[in-house]
């Protein structure tokens, strides 16, 4: 632009100039962010880069779906459904007046077959279905402080309706606490000879450590009218008692394993396990199924198939892609700026 | 004191003058005899400031404000504003509750980003308040000189001015208040006011106050000055004013004629005395004020309407949760027997008791909302402002955009209408002062028949560029010579046969000389002569006015001396060479209105001959003239039509010499005619002049080029590729309008001209009968018959671009309700639309018609007070901040310095705005939508009662900082084409304007891209870890774990959508993308590194759970690609087979075909709609004629 601008300012002659220049006063400063001209990468996809990207995700998929896949192939898992198995074949109509009466025999015996060597250590799981632990209700229905101090031994409120018995605060309160799984499990091998299940250091350190206090013991727990699940040793604090740990660390889902313990010997192949059983836990009234698991871990968890394929899957949805975009390339490349996909064009009109 | 204004200081104006606005009598005393009563109820001791303040106290004080807040209402006022909002009424609402048990997550975390975003928008609303209160400030504290007492004036503030006190208000100044005019410079205490700021016009209005207050026109004599008033009450009308003052015992009857209105400004008048009567608010012109209209944007109404659907989908959800909730929870107690016993349903309260289902069925629909607010972006309003506010800047410092002859940058004076600056589909801009610059350029003239002057027009320069070659002059190119001799502003004339005193050896010299003469006389200018220099410079009414003054100057005939029955001026006698002073009589003067196209003056010469020189239009000079007077006629007439195709003004220049009976007789007709009081004055008068002015002899005509502003032709020609369309709606006459049109290239040869006005002669008839119903309604019918005829033309056609041009009569019927609607369908079929002679309320009434006819965005841009009415009707308003006053700025949206700015403004930055803030909304949405889902599907896996899987606070900052800011660095940043790119494809625009980026498909793209994004990472994320251990040591997945699993995939995915959105990808969208992951893991970190009473379910979530296990990166990674494999893939497809413009250009310009213009032009105009307007559709048009006659040359005989 030239600078001869018609001198636009000023109508009549003898209108005053009021604002006599100082010069450029208002002149923007120059810099390449105020002018909005960054330096910047300005990615288009390009069909070379769309094949590498789509190449480079296979590249990197598949091997790690190999490997996830083989790892989770390592893992020796064995699930055992007990909770219709365990009730007397008398009872089969009445499974909740059988599992909440008191006096019944509950013992039930289980022999699992050991189908590959188990190396130690082996995990034992419980695992509850169409269980919600993840209801509002239940999840809230706890006392953090009470769990921590032995002083907010009477923090109670959040925990209703589990809150107290007999006019004094139950420790721990809350549904959760309350609801606490009972079956016990035992297991020994076809030559009688006992498997020990370690149940230390099956909950986490943080919940140890700082989520339930050493010098917090059981007190007033299942002393109401209501007996929920398991009871506690008043005299272990509950730090230690780690099934009560393990099981306040609520789950995601409404199926969902829990650590029972660990059985720190081999198992070898073809080995009978027998499991001894206490099954006290009522899942029958809302007809919840009830699993033991065995199952030895890889450095990836236990056995999940779900990773390798996913990675595979997806590693090879990508490749597929990748290979059509090459064909399709090749096939039907397409004159650049091509105007007539247009919208206006495809339909001309107004000016 | 100047000796020239001292000079003037004795003229008597008032008789010079005969403006209309002169001094009336009042026949009606009924006015003045309510004073006193209700209404009329005013009263000021005028001047009694420090003596007795009895009476006036009561009355406003002259602070005036502008704000919207006080310090003490800035708080209540502003938290209304932002909950008159719906969404944030909403989070007030779920704040509100979220303190009850309904809500699912603890209160602090629902309060704190709801705190962080209103107090974002209540700090930006202080900003800006804050801003206005400087304003006010300034105007507030400008000086004015007030009596204090004893007759000395000292300088006060406005904002202290008193009702009562009389003030000094000196040449060029604002009145600070409504005034009472007591006295002036002048002996009959006359003033000019400009009202420019009230109600748009141009020309000086004359004042006067009352005979008894004119002689108290020192600072001395206002020590014992003592007056009292009566007067109406404040109100709003303009035109009117009633009062009386007591003087000196006795009663006077005041007018509007006395009153000088605030923000008004003083002209040719050095300096005048008045009385405060109305102070601040009760000003007329701040009664008349209405609150600017507040607009809000296309896209944000759009945006409004996907926040009601999302509020839909999110009732809907929480409807069905909670039906499913209560069904569930009812079936828990069936008598004794408890289903989930662990939940206690026999103890339960409320919220969840089975024996009252639908209660808590009822209660969890509440805590759903509660939950599933997060669908709603809590950010996006905040967001949406804070980007505009730095779009605005940007456009505020774009160099492009900075005027430097004005020293003014664009500036964007409110930040809510960036983005529809890219969608424009109709521009209606005013002419003059617009397009042109409103300065007049005597170019051109005929006298005797004999044309004069070389200078080259930019019609003349705009046909030659037609034609494709420079059009040379002299040697040079006059558009782009930059130091001219020629500076003197209103004058481009050169032709050697003329200047420097060459006109006497001219054939027709004596001619030449009564031309000029009469240049130099007949007018209304005041000269002024600077002491020192002895240049004299002129106070014309008009600017065309004073070309001529100027022009006669420049060419000899120096008009230097004004009195009141003279005017003196030097010209060059031919005989002696000399310059000789001439001082003729000035007997009367004759003054042009619009009715009677003419002005003349009655002189006596120096030797006592009697001249009436007249100078007018040629529709009505013409037919004036002698027998003996049409000896140059047809060569005038001929310059004339030239003169008007190069887009000049002319006026035809003639005399005729009076005997003095002749005079005597009209004079005594005339002064009667003047002094009387009857209604048809003005039709006497007429009456007096039509016998006079008649038999005139023709000297020639004049042509004045009325300039455009630089760059208006190429800038239309853009817009109008970008495919915008132009109205011009002006004020000026039909020829004048048509001129410009040409020379804009809105109109052009082969362009089929529909003109519509009323000069039939049954109409003319009618008008003379004078009955008003009769006239309208033929008026009516003609117009409409005209808009049919011109329908029926248009639809024949389907090849021609045709031209509309409307006068403002026919514009007042073609407004009507009953066919506005086929005005405006012929209107839109019409490649160009002008429309003259509109008066501001016309202006704002046809960009009403356009919006809401079309439903398109329209802009208006302007520059004078006469175009604020359609800078607020229009959904954006553009104000030139050229030299019209403040007034079209002060209402405008966004303000430049030039018409050719608009072409940056609209395709650049209103490009990247509307594209910008397009799909920052559809990301909000869509990253809501992921964050939402998850949540609403996870509730499908705890039977629908509300537990989310995040911790509280994932979910309270994911709005305010994993997610917003990349958000925001696209809004503000993202460019898909860089601008050189935007300007050199115009037609890119049409995404805006076709709103290609923001339409219902695009949104629900994003929408469906967040639900299927969002199923996918809900599905894998609880797939992959659930319900086996998920790491070495045996543990398995509890509800934080996959809570923070699931959550951190959600960042990972929203944010990478983000970086494959982006398509101008800076360091800073690098910081804020890749920033915000890390700082999600930044907060696990730290928050879960709190005590575990205050972290609860996160703490050491990350360190001890989720870290150590391999799967959890696992998880993350493959959940991200796939989640993202979708949008990557259609992208790719739509990118390389279906690309969208920018697409394309995107394409050219990586290919790096940007630089060989063959295949960019390919490229655009296989993609250009053939454009109808602007002059490379005249080139286009003049080729396609070429090769038709070339065709039909060569085709076989």
């Amino acid at each position: 632009m030239n600078a001869n601008a018609p001198s636009s300012s000023s109508g009549g002659a003898g209108s005053p100039d009021v604002n006599a220049p100082r010069r450029n006063s208002k002149r923007p400063k120059y810099s390449r962010f105020t002018q909005q001209e960054l330096p910047a990468c300005k990615p288009i996809l390009t069909p070379k880069w769309v094949i590498s990207a789509f190449m480079l995700v296979t590249v990197v998929f598949i091997p790690i779906g190999l490997v996830s896949l083989f790892a989770s192939r390592d893992v020796v898992e064995i699930v055992d459904r007990y909770d219709n198995a365990c009730i007397p074949p008398g009872t089969k109509s009445q499974k909740v007046q059988h599992i909440q009466d008191a006096r019944s025999n509950k013992t039930c015996v289980r022999s699992l077959t050991v189908t590959k060597r188990m190396k130690q250590p082996i995990y034992v799981y419980y695992q509850l279905d169409n269980y919600y632990q993840n209801h509002r209700r239940y999840v809230k229905s706890r006392s953090d402080q009470q769990l921590r101090n032995r002083g907010d031994e009477n923090d109670t409120s959040s925990c209703d309706p589990e809150n107290e018995a007999n006019g004094m605060s139950i420790v721990p309160c809350g549904l959760i606490a309350w609801s606490l799984f009972n079956d016990t499990f035992s297991f020994s091998t076809r030559n009688n000879s006992q498997l020990n299940v370690n149940k230390r250091e099956i909950s986490w350190k943080s919940d140890r450590d700082e989520k339930f206090g050493s010098d917090v013991f059981p007190k007033n727990f299942q002393n109401g009218s209501l007996i929920g699940g398991g009871r506690l040793n008043e005299s272990i604090p509950l730090s230690q008692q780690e099934d009560l740990i393990v099981w306040m660390r609520t789950a995601a889902l409404p199926t969902f394993r829990k650590l029972y313990g660990k059985i720190e010997v081999d198992i070898e192949e073809g080995e009978t396990i027998n499991v001894v059983l206490e099954n006290r836990y009522n899942t029958y009234s809302f007809s919840g199924k009830k699993k033991l698991v065995l199952s030895t871990t890889s450095w990836l968890g236990g056995k999940n198939n779900f990773i390798g394929i996913a990675y595979l899957s997806v590693g090879g949805l990508c490749f597929l892609l990748a290979s059509t975009f090459t064909i399709i390339y090749l096939v039907k490349p397409r004159h650049l700026g091509d105007p007539t996909y247009l919208s206006w064009n495809r339909n001309p009109g107004g000016h | 004191m100047s000796a020239g204004a001292r000079s003037k200081k004795k003229l008597h104006f008032s008789k010079i003058y005969s403006f209309n606005c002169g001094r009336r009598r009042f026949n009606n005393d009924d006015d003045h005899s309510q004073i006193g009563g209700p209404g009329f109820s005013r009263v000021v001791y005028c001047n009694e400031n420090g003596v007795s303040e009895v009476g006036n106290q009561n009355y406003a004080d002259n602070y005036v404000r502008s704000t919207k807040y006080t310090p003490l209402t800035f708080i209540p006022k502003s938290l209304f504003e932002q909950f008159r909002r719906v969404a944030n009424f909403f989070f007030l609402v779920t704040a509100i509750l979220s303190f009850t048990d309904l809500a699912p997550y603890t209160a602090v975390s629902a309060v704190l980003p709801l705190i962080v975003v209103i107090s974002a928008s209540m700090v930006k609303e202080g900003i800006e308040d804050w801003q206005r209160k400087q304003q006010d400030h300034e105007v507030n504290n400008r000086k004015v000189k007030v009596h204090r007492g004893g007759g000395v004036f000292e300088p006060r503030e406005w904002k202290k001015l008193r009702v009562g006190d009389v003030v000094k208000v000196e040449k060029d100044e604002f009145f600070p208040a409504d005034l009472l005019l007591l006295s002036s410079c002048y002996e009959d205490a006359v003033c000019y006011v400009e009202t420019m700021n009230l109600d748009g016009e141009t020309n000086l209005k004359l004042k006067q106050s009352l005979d008894v207050t004119s002689t108290i026109n020192e600072d001395s004599s206002f020590s014992n000055f003592k007056a009292g008033v009566k007067c109406e009450d404040p109100n709003a009308s303009l035109y009117t004013f009633v009062g009386t003052m007591e003087f000196q015992g006795q009663q006077y009857a005041l007018s509007p004629q006395q009153l000088l209105l605030r923000d008004s400004k003083l002209r040719n008048t050095d300096y005048i005395y008045g009385a405060v009567i109305f102070t601040g608010q009760d000003t007329k012109v701040i009664q008349n004020s209405t609150e600017a209209p507040s607009k809000r944007s296309g896209i944000e109404r759009r945006m409004d309407s996907i926040i009601y659907f999302m509020f839909f989908i999110m009732f809907l959800m929480s409807f069905l949760g909670s039906i499913y909730f209560g069904i569930v929870t009812k079936k828990d107690l069936n008598g004794d027997q408890q289903k989930r016993w662990y939940l206690a349903p026999d103890r339960s309260d409320v919220y969840f008791d089975p024996n009252r289902a639908p209660v808590a069925a009822l209660y969890h629909f509440l805590t759903g909302l509660l939950l599933y607010s997060y669908l709603i972006p809590i950010s996006l309003y905040v967001s949406i402002e804070i980007v505009k506010v730095l779009q605005t800047i940007f456009i505020n410092n774009d160099i492009h955009m900075y005027y430097e002859e004005a020293d003014k940058p664009a500036h964007a004076r409110t930040s809510n209408l960036t983005e529809e600056l890219g969608q424009i589909d109709t521009i209606l801009s005013d002419k003059t002062g617009t397009l042109t610059c409103n300065s007049m350029e005597f170019i051109k003239c005929s006298i005797a028949g004999t044309a004069y002057g070389r200078g080259v027009t930019e019609v003349e320069r705009a046909m030659a560029k037609r034609m494709g070659s420079p059009l040379i002059v002299n040697g040079r190119d006059h558009y782009f010579d930059s130091d001219s001799s020629l500076s003197v502003k209103g004058y481009n004339f050169e032709d050697e046969r003329i200047t420097n005193g060459y006109w006497i050896h001219e054939q027709r010299s004596d001619v030449i000389q009564k031309f000029f003469r009469l240049l130099a006389i007949c007018h209304t200018a005041i000269p002024d002569v600077d002491e020192e220099t002895g240049k004299v410079t002129y106070e014309a009414e008009s600017p065309d006015e004073a070309a001529f003054v100027i022009a006669a100057r420049e060419l000899g005939f120096e008009f230097y001396k004004r009195t009141q029955t003279t005017i003196s001026f030097i010209e060059l006698d031919p005989v002696s060479k000399k310059r000789v002073e001439r001082t003729y009589e000035l007997l009367n003067v004759l003054e042009f209105n619009s009715a009677r196209k003419r002005m003349s003056v009655i002189v006596r010469d120096e030797d006592g001959k009697l001249l009436l020189l007249c100078k007018g239009a040629d529709s009505v000079m013409f037919e004036r003239l002698a027998k003996n007077g049409i000896e140059f006629e047809e060569n005038t007439k001929k310059h004339v039509n030239q003169y008007a195709d190069a887009g000049l003004r002319t006026l035809i220049l003639a005399y005729r010499e009076l005997t003095e009976d002749e005079y005597k007789a009209f004079n005594e007709k005339f002064t009667e005619a003047k002094n009387s009081v009857s209604a048809d004055r003005d039709d006497l008068i007429d009456q007096a002049t039509e016998g006079i002015e008649k038999d005139l002899i023709l000297l020639g005509a004049t042509a004045v080029e009325d300039k455009l502003q630089q760059g208006v032709p190429e800038c239309i020609d853009k817009l109008a590729q970008a495919g915008i369309k132009i109205w011009v709606l002006t004020g000026d006459k039909m020829e004048t309008a048509i001129n410009i049109g040409f020379s804009c290239s809105l109109l052009r040869e082969g362009m089929k001209q529909i003109i519509i006005i009323l000069e039939s002669p049954d109409i003319i008839a009618a008008e003379k009968a004078g009955d008003e119903n009769v006239i309208s309604k033929i008026s009516k019918e003609s117009v409409k018959k005209q808009i049919l005829a011109g329908k029926a033309k248009v639809s024949a056609s389907t090849s021609d671009p045709f031209a509309l041009i409307i006068d403002g009569k026919s514009l007042a019927y073609a407004l009507h309700d009953d066919i506005k609607n086929t005005f405006l369908e012929l209107a839109v079929r019409c490649a160009s639309v002008i429309c003259c002679r509109s008066s501001p309320k016309q202006k704002a009434l046809v960009t009403r018609l356009v919006k809401e006819g079309t439903r398109k965005t329209t802009l208006a841009i302007g520059d004078g007070a006469n175009d604020v009415g359609m800078l607020q009707e229009a959904d954006i308003g553009v104000g030139i901040s050229g030299v019209e006053g403040m007034q079209a700025v002060m209402s405008s949206d966004i303000a430049i310095a030039q018409f050719r700015f608009l072409e940056r403004l609209l395709l650049v930055h209103g490009h990247w705005c509307y594209r910008r803030i397009s799909s920052m909304i559809c990301y909000f949405f869509y990253k809501n939508i992921v964050f939402g889902t998850t949540i609403f599907l996870y509730e499908a896996y705890t039977s629908f009662s509300a537990q989310p899987a995040y911790n509280d606070w994932y979910m309270s900052l994911y709005n305010v900082f994993f997610t917003s800011l990349p958000a925001i660095a696209l809004g503000v940043f993202d460019q898909d084409v860089s601008a050189r790119f935007c300007l050199k494809f115009p037609l890119l625009y049409q995404e805006g304007v076709q709103n290609t980026l923001f339409r219902w498909r695009r949104i629900f793209g994003w929408m469906l891209n967040g639900v299927s994004s969002s199923i996918i990472i809900f599905f894998l994320c609880i797939r992959a870890l659930n319900p086996e251990s998920y790491r070495k040591n045996g543990k398995t997945a509890g509800m934080e774990a996959v809570g923070a699993t699931m959550y951190t995939c959600v960042v990972w995915v929203v944010n990478c959508q983000m970086a494959l959105a982006v398509s101008y990808f800076t360091l800073l969208q690098h910081i804020f993308i890749w920033g915000g992951i890390i700082l999600w893991y930044i907060f696990l970190l730290g928050y879960g590194a709190l005590p575990a009473s205050i972290s609860t379910t996160a703490y050491r979530v990350f360190v001890e759970t989720l870290a150590p296990a391999p799967s959890f990166w696992f998880v993350t990674m493959f959940v991200s690609i796939a989640a993202l494999v979708p949008y990557f893939s259609y992208k790719s497809v739509q990118m390389r087979f279906f690309p969208p413009y920018h697409g394309m250009i995107q394409w050219i310009r990586y290919e790096g075909n940007c630089d060989d213009p063959d295949y960019v032009n390919m490229v655009r105009q296989r993609s250009i709609r053939t454009t109808t307007v602007g002059f490379t559709a005249r080139s286009i048009a003049r080729d396609n004629n070429l090769y038709h006659l070339n065709l039909e040359r060569h085709a076989p005989k």
